[in-house]
Formats: structure tokens, C-alpha cells, sequence
């Protein structure tokens, strides 16, 4: 599942960012040190194979429904891990600009569950450790099928993960486990049973092309626990640091993002309280404590509350904000309209004096 | 102008697989001339161009632009001085516009801008089609393609233009353009085809294929009319040599 | 074999879009990813309850709508194909979230507001998506790449996934096809051809992968991918640049139809 954009916080979504693009840098360097110019097109054109084969529906046995492939088990047996996770991260980002598949801001929590788990966590460990004596029929079937499932039960865990620190939603943490982890063992379990249809096919007709990709990295093995713990590393950091300040002031702090980048070092963290409550009280029409309060449910108790927490705002600001809402769409719309209108109208005249 | 002549001595090569795609093949084109390589599917035609490229190399044998031996290290300059293109142009179109694709071989050879963008300029009138210049690659129609793949090579400014059928899945328009702008170019060319039309109307030479080796070299207008042996070469004569069905009128 | 055809016309269309030549595809690529970047940043750091104060925002693809040209129906299906998703998750909030809060007179559940305010932000944050290679063109926007120093072999790399999207689709559908027209009733691939199907295609691609390598190499390539020069940020992009930014902090800071909605009822009274 793709993550989208309006379901993450700014501080999920960078830390993720900034996560990814390390992985992908290590990547890049890697596949520079193969020497193998090669590998580029080959990249380039099984990514765009994996956009269309996302597009065939198999039909699944048994079940009357048909189900299609994510690809990025295939792409990790075809091209190894570090090029497998680039291309993964190229077919996501014109799935995110063109297709509005995820978003930009969510791009890095997308690669990141897609392409990471599969390539370097599940790909080297279970995938190779099965096919280590060499492949036949059987290992590529059962390690395929495991490894699919256990990449896409990670990948989705991590979008659970990400969805609640983000805190978007009002899905309780464990229900959305129970909702996702299911789901995500039958998804596994389809892209399973065609990554391993598809490879057997390709080692039957031609070893040599399976054949590359393992020895293309079979010094990787070592290098991917660097991968894993440098990640893990970077990632306590950055959320570290990005937490650091949404502890300061967990209702306003979401947006800190932009600021971060220049205040980070130099504010004490009571300085940054106080900006951020002070923007806070500004920004907030409806900031979350005016309702969290409320826990009974009743109506009346939550004007008086909602009174009680903001004595400076009259009784009267619901409808004013309601009231600016509507005006400001319906202005955005005018002029809008208005634009349009006086452009197709320039156009008319320039093509009628030519 | 002996540093223009394609030489190629007693070739030969086998692929890992132990088939024997060319066997013993050797001939000589001069500065200008327009040569067109004929034979039937599977008769070594492209892994002849292959090893002229210098994309594979040869068991035996040698090939020499002008004076210089195709070897790993005289790559980077043999490919400066013969463009190929290839059969679909879908693979030597891989850049997102025309532009970039006519720039990507001058680009590769580090020219600085000012001059890439003036080959790219030259290259796209030579073919017709400077005002596709912006224009994605993937939406062009068969024709505007292939003039742009032949564009892509033209930027390089080569000595020898080396086409593998130039006018496949070309409309009879499309085609008769192609056709055109082939005979316009003042390059020496080497022309592989089954269209045989095509070749009659482009080249002055002829080399048959088969199986490996050379079964005829010589003037087109020989070749070309000898219809025992294009029929024995897994050919037949090009249509506009044949007897009208219509109107009986008998050529040959 | 619907939503291929459909992938193709709406890669195109975007296509189509960004060589127009107006006042925002003039603007540089690298302003205009910037521009969407800190959008996307602003509308997603907004609380879960907040609707009104993030209104302004709609201004943004407005705008960019009306000064591109650009043709409101089909971009809009496609912000709409992607909601199902959005609400999938967001219908939920309504579900656990019911604590009633009281607007203008309405009893209202805390969950439908989340829901909201997640749908808005979905809505502009795909929007301004498309817009960006709407009005910028995947050319032009792997340049500003490469202006972020984005390594070259990623960027060559997107490129070309890019450029064989559309020939692998309709390979994919030509194989398709001939597989239905003799396969007839059947809701998808029957698992006795999936490896075949699909291992021919993928075969095919690597082939074809060696012979664009091939054509690459002829022309000189060796591994390094060297792109034009980029174009510089003119005094014009910096305006663009700056101005949409200060628009987007002020609407952070200020609850601009809050304001305007107090002058209202304020002049009424």
C-alpha cells in the first residue's frame, strides 16, 4: 500500500526522506564500484517493465479474484539489492508525480517500505540464505513465497508504524494491525507465488541472467548489515531530533519541520516553547486540546469547555470561520474563473490578428 | 583518401553457443560509396554489423577504418566515424525529447554546449524535422522516428552511416521519405535490408550473404536482376523488376 | 487491460501539458519542485482539526490552474482515482472518533472533522503533485534533479524507466490481447502461463535492455550520463520562489478566513 502525503506529519515523512536518500546514496555508490555502466539501462527498462507488469492481473486459484505484483522481490533477484532498490525508488516517484500514487512528501516512507525490507532485509537474508546451494524449482518456489511475505509484512507493519506516530488518524494502533497484517499475508502470499513462477521460468530459459545478479553481490552480504544498522542509526537521530521538538509542544510542533533547518542548534528548547506556543495560539481555530478535553461526548459540555479554553474567542468564532471558509473558496474560485476567462480571451484575439 | 575506406580481412565468428554466424568474410568500401548487404533471416547480416561496430569481436580476421584496427582501445574513435542505426528506433530513442537524444552522443564526447546545440541544429535540418525538436520521442509517428534516430547519428558527424533496415514498419510515405533522405546524404553507407526496392533505389553495390559468407559482390543492377541466384540465396527480385500482374508488360 | 490504456492517455496528456508555454512553464523547474515541496510540507503539518485556516491554500493549484491553461476535468479525475484510498483509511476516524463538539449550533462529530481535514489535505497534496510535472515535464524536472546534486546514474535511471513505460505497456497489452482473444471468460492470467507471461516479457526486456546499452555505448556513452547545462535561476523564478513561500507561512501563522470571516459578521453586527 502506498502511504499518501495527508496521512503523514511533516517530521515522519522528512525523517523518512532523509532515511531513504541515505540508503539510496549508499546504493549509488555501491553500483559505481561494480564498474558495471550495463546495469544502467537494464535498471532503467526493468523498472518500467515492473510499471506495466504491476498492470497484469493473474487470477489466483481457488479464489475467483485475480491479484497483480509489487515487483520489488523481482527486482532484487534480477538486479540484486542496491540496484533493485534504486529502481524501486524511481517507479515510485513517477507513480507519486503522475499517477498521485503516495506523495512527495511521503515518497521517503514509500521506498522505504516497498523497496528496503524486500531488498535488504528479507532479499539477503531469506532469499539467499534458501537458494545458497544453488537454485532448483523448489528452493526459488519457497524462498520466493517467504521472502515475499515476511518483506510485505514488515513493509506494512511500517506503514502502521508510520501512520500512527503521525497520528493522522484515530485508528487505534492495534486494530490497524490486526487490519493490515492479514491482508498484507495474502498479498504476500500472490506476489509470492508469481515472483517465483516468473524467476523459474527466467533460470529455465536463462541461468546466466539469475546467475549475474548473485554474484554481482555475493560480497554484498556483509556490506548489507552496514546498510541495516547505519539506517537504523540515522533514523534514531533525525526522529530523535525531530521528536525532541514535537515534545516541546506536541499540538503546534508538527509544522517545526520548516524551521528546524534553522533553529535546530541554537534555540534552547524553552525559546522554542515559547515561538511555537506563541505561532501556536495564532494558527490554532481548532488545535487538538479544545476537544481532546472533552471526553464525555456531550454537546453543551463542549461550547462550555471550548469556551473555558480559549477565553479570548467570542462565542460567535465558529460561524466567522465558517463564513471566512466559504468566502475564501469562493474567491480563490472567482479569480480563478476570472483568469481563465481573460486568457482564452487574449488567445482569441491573438489568433484572429494571425 | 585511403583513411575513409572500411576494410574488412577474413572475418569470422561463433557465438559462445558454437554457431558459426559469419564464416570468412572480406571486401573493401571506398570514400562515397553506398553499399547495401543483403541475405536472407538469420544469414549473419546483423552480427556482421555487430562485429563492424566493434560491439562484438571477431574469432579471426580484423576489421580497419581507414587505417586504424577495431580493437577495445580504438573504440571511443572507430565509433566517432561510423553511425549506426539500428532496426527500431524505439532503442536509440531513449532519451524523454528529440532534443536530448540528437545531443546524447555529442554530449558523451564532451563538446561544449554552444556547439552541441549547433549539431543538434544541423542534424535535425539535415532530416526534416526541426520542429520536433521539443517534441516527447515515445509520440512521434514510425516515420518521424526513424528520422529522428538517423538524426541521433548525424549530430556525431561520422564518416559512415551503417543502417539495419531503415525502412521496416514504415508506411509506403514514410518509406518513400526515409528513401529520399538516404540518397541524399554524401556519406559512405552500408544499408541492410529485405526491402530490396529500397536498395536498388539507394545502392550502387551489392553484397549477398548467406550463411556466414559473401555468395556475390558486385553492381547492383547485376545483382539484382540475377534471379537464379537471389532465389538461391533465400531472395527474389525487387518488385519493381518483376513482370506487371496488372498489365503484363514483361521486365525480366 | 482498462487501467493500461488509461496509464498511457494519462502519461501523455501530462506530457502534452507541460510543453505548453506559459507564464508558470517558464518558471524554473528547480523554483516550481521547491514551491511544491514546502507546499506539501505546510498543508501536512496542519493539526488533525484544522479546516478553515487551511483554506488559503486552495489559492495555490488555483491559480496554477488558471495561469498553465491547464484543463481542470482530467486532472481532477485523477485526484478523485486516488481518493478511494484516502477515504479508505479516513472513513474509520468517524467510526472511532464520535465524540460530538459543538459548530455554530451543530453537534458534530469530532471524527467527521479528521476526516475532513485529512480528505482537503489529500486532495491538495495530490493535486499540486500532478500540477508540478503538469507544468514542468519529466525533462525538465530530472534537470532540477541534477540541481540538487541528485547523483546522475538515479536520474538516468528515471529517465529511462520513464521513456520504456509506455513501450512496455503496450507490449504488455499486445501480449495481453492475443492471451484473452484465446482465453475467453477469464478474469485474469490463469497460474499455469503466469511464469511463462511474464518471464517472456521480462526475457524480452533484457534483451531490449542490451540493445538500448548497445545504441548507448555507440554513441560514446561510458557510464557517465552528461546532461545540458542547466539553466540558471533567473531574478523572475526568485519572485515566484519567494512570493508563494511568504504566502504560505503567512496563511500558516494567520487564519486568514478566520479574519476575513470576523470582518464579515463584525460589519453585519
Amino acid at each position: 500500500m502506498h502511504m499518501a502525503d495527508a496521512l503523514i506529519s511533516p517530521v515522519v515523512g522528512g525523517t523518512m526522506l532523509i532515511a531513504t536518500a541515505g540508503v539510496a546514496a549508499y546504493s549509488i555508490k555501491k553500483i559505481q564500484n561494480d564498474m558495471d555502466e550495463k546495469k544502467i539501462p537494464l535498471m532503467g527498462v526493468l523498472g518500467a517493465f515492473v510499471f506495466a507488469a504491476q498492470m497484469i492481473n493473474f487470477s489466483i486459484p481457488a479464489t475467483g479474484s485475480s491479484g497483480h505484483i509489487g515487483g520489488g522481490l523481482l527486482l532484487a533477484i534480477l538486479l540484486g539489492p542496491y540496484a533493485g532498490f534504486l529502481t524501486m525508488g524511481s517507479i515510485l516517484l513517477i507513480q507519486a508525480l503522475f499517477f498521485g500514487d503516495g506523495g512527495l512528501l511521503a515518497y521517503g516512507c514509500n521506498v522505504f517500505n516497498l523497496g528496503f525490507f524486500t531488498c535488504f532485509l528479507a532479499y539477503p537474508l531469506v532469499y539467499k540464505w534458501i537458494t545458497r546451494k544453488g537454485c532448483t524449482a523448489k528452493n526459488i518456489f519457497v524462498g520466493s513465497m517467504i521472502t515475499a511475505v515476511i518483506g510485505l509484512q514488515m513493509g506494512a507493519f511500517c506503514v502502521v508504524l508510520e501512520t500512527f506516530l503521525s497520528g493522522k488518524t484515530e485508528l487505534p494502533f492495534g486494530t490497524f494491525v490486526l487490519l493490515m497484517q492479514p491482508i498484507h499475508l495474502a498479498i504476500g502470499v500472490v506476489e509470492g507465488l508469481v515472483t517465483a513462477a516468473v524467476v523459474t521460468y527466467v533460470w529455465k530459459a536463462r541461468p546466466e541472467i539469475l546467475e549475474k545478479a548473485f554474484i554481482g553481490e555475493a560480497l554484498g552480504s556483509i556490506q548489507i548489515k552496514k546498510v541495516v544498522t547505519g539506517f537504523l542509526i540515522a533514523i534514531l537521530i533525525v526522529g530523535g531530533a525531530f521528536s525532541w521538538f514535537a515534545s516541546a509542544n506536541p499540538d503546534g510542533l508538527e509544522w517545526s519541520m520548516e524551521k528546524t533547518a534553522g533553529t535546530t542548534e541554537l534555540a534552547a528548547p524553552n525559546g522554542i516553547h515559547q515561538v511555537l506556543a506563541a505561532i501556536q495560539s495564532k494558527t490554532a481555530f481548532l488545535p487538538d486540546y479544545s476537544f481532546k478535553s472533552n471526553e464525555s461526548g456531550d454537546a453543551e459540555k463542549a461550547v462550555i469547555q471550548e469556551e473555558e479554553a480559549w477565553p479570548a474567542v467570542k462565542a460567535g468564532t465558529s460561524v466567522s470561520g465558517i463564513v471566512g471558509g466559504t468566502l475564501t473558496l469562493a474567491l480563490a474560485g472567482f479569480i480563478g474563473l476570472v483568469i481563465s476567462i481573460v486568457k482564452s480571451k487574449k488567445r482569441k484575439i491573438i489568433a484572429s490578428v494571425e | 583518401m585511403s583513411h575513409h575506406k572500411l576494410e574488412v580481412r577474413k572475418l569470422r565468428f561463433s557465438y559462445p553457443d558454437g554457431h558459426v554466424a559469419v564464416k570468412d568474410i572480406s571486401f573493401t568500401i571506398h570514400h562515397g560509396e553506398a553499399v547495401g548487404i543483403i541475405g536472407a533471416n538469420g544469414a549473419g547480416k546483423s552480427t556482421l554489423l555487430m562485429l563492424l561496430m566493434g560491439v562484438l569481436f571477431p574469432d579471426v580476421g580484423e576489421v580497419l577504418v581507414g587505417d586504424v584496427r577495431v580493437t577495445k582501445k580504438t573504440l571511443p574513435m572507430i565509433r566517432q566515424r561510423l553511425g549506426m542505426v539500428f532496426q527500431d528506433p524505439d532503442d536509440q530513442l531513449f532519451m524523454p525529447t528529440v532534443y536530448d537524444d540528437v545531443a546524447f552522443g555529442p554530449r558523451n564526447y564532451k563538446l561544449d554546449e554552444n556547439e552541441v546545440e549547433s549539431r543538434v541544429n544541423m542534424a535535425l535540418e539535415l532530416v526534416g524535422i526541426t520542429h520536433l525538436k521539443d517534441r516527447a520521442s515515445y509520440k512521434l509517428s514510425g516515420g518521424e522516428k526513424r528520422a529522428a534516430s538517423i538524426a541521433s547519428i548525424l549530430s556525431m558527424q561520422p564518416d559512415v552511416l551503417i543502417m539495419d533496415e531503415p525502412t521496416s514498419a514504415l508506411d509506403p510515405q514514410a518509406r518513400r521519405r526515409v528513401i529520399g533522405l538516404l540518397k541524399s546524404f554524401e556519406h559512405t553507407k552500408i544499408i541492410t535490408s529485405h526491402d530490396l526496392d529500397m536498395v536498388l533505389d539507394t545502392c550502387k553495390r551489392i553484397i549477398i550473404i548467406k550463411e556466414g559468407e559473401i555468395m556475390a559482390d558486385g553492381a547492383a543492377a547485376e545483382i539484382l536482376t540475377n534471379r537464379v541466384l537471389l532465389e538461391d540465396c533465400g531472395l527474389e527480385m525487387p518488385l519493381s523488376l518483376q513482370n506487371c500482374p496488372l498489365c503484363g508488360i514483361v521486365k525480366a | 487491460m482498462f487501467n493500461m490504456v488509461n496509464s498511457i492517455y494519462n502519461m501523455r496528456l501530462l506530457d502534452d501539458l507541460a510543453r505548453k508555454e506559459t507564464t508558470i512553464h517558464k518558471i524554473h523547474p528547480l523554483v516550481k519542485l521547491l514551491t511544491t515541496l514546502v507546499y506539501v510540507t505546510a498543508v501536512v503539518s496542519y493539526g488533525k482539526y484544522e479546516i478553515s485556516s487551511l483554506l488559503p491554500y486552495v489559492f495555490y493549484p488555483v491559480l496554477i490552474f488558471a495561469f498553465a491553461e491547464l484543463p481542470l476535468v482530467p486532472i481532477m479525475k485523477r485526484v478523485l482515482l486516488v481518493q478511494p484510498l484516502i477515504i479508505g483509511i479516513g472513513i474509520l476516524n468517524p467510526v472511532f472518533d464520535n465524540y460530538t463538539v459543538m459548530l455554530s449550533g451543530m453537534a458534530i462529530s469530532r471524527g467527521w472533522i479528521t476526516f475532513l481535514s485529512i480528505l482537503i489535505k489529500s486532495g491538495l497534496t495530490v493535486t499540486v503533485s500532478i500540477l508540478l510535472i503538469a507544468t514542468t515535464g519529466m525533462d525538465k524536472l530530472a534537470l532540477a534533479l541534477r540541481m540538487l546534486r541528485i547523483p546522475k546514474i538515479f536520474v538516468l535511471q528515471l529517465l529511462l524507466t520513464y521513456r520504456y513505460i509506455s513501450v512496455l505497456i503496450e507490449e504488455v497489452l499486445r501480449m495481453m490481447r492475443a492471451y484473452s482473444l484465446r482465453a475467453p471468460r477469464q478474469k485474469g492470467i490463469h497460474r499455469s502461463v503466469w511464469g511463462s507471461l511474464a518471464g517472456q516479457l521480462i526475457l524480452r526486456t533484457f534483451e531490449r535492455a542490451q540493445r538500448i546499452y548497445q545504441s548507448m555505448s555507440l554513441r560514446g556513452f561510458e557510464g557517465e550520463y552528461n546532461t545540458g547545462e542547466p539553466t540558471p535561476v533567473s531574478f523572475r523564478d526568485c519572485i515566484y520562489l519567494v512570493g508563494w513561500n511568504l504566502f504560505f507561512i503567512i496563511a500558516r501563522i494567520y487564519n486568514i478566513p478566520m479574519l476575513i470571516g470576523l470582518l464579515i459578521t463584525g460589519v453585519i453586527k
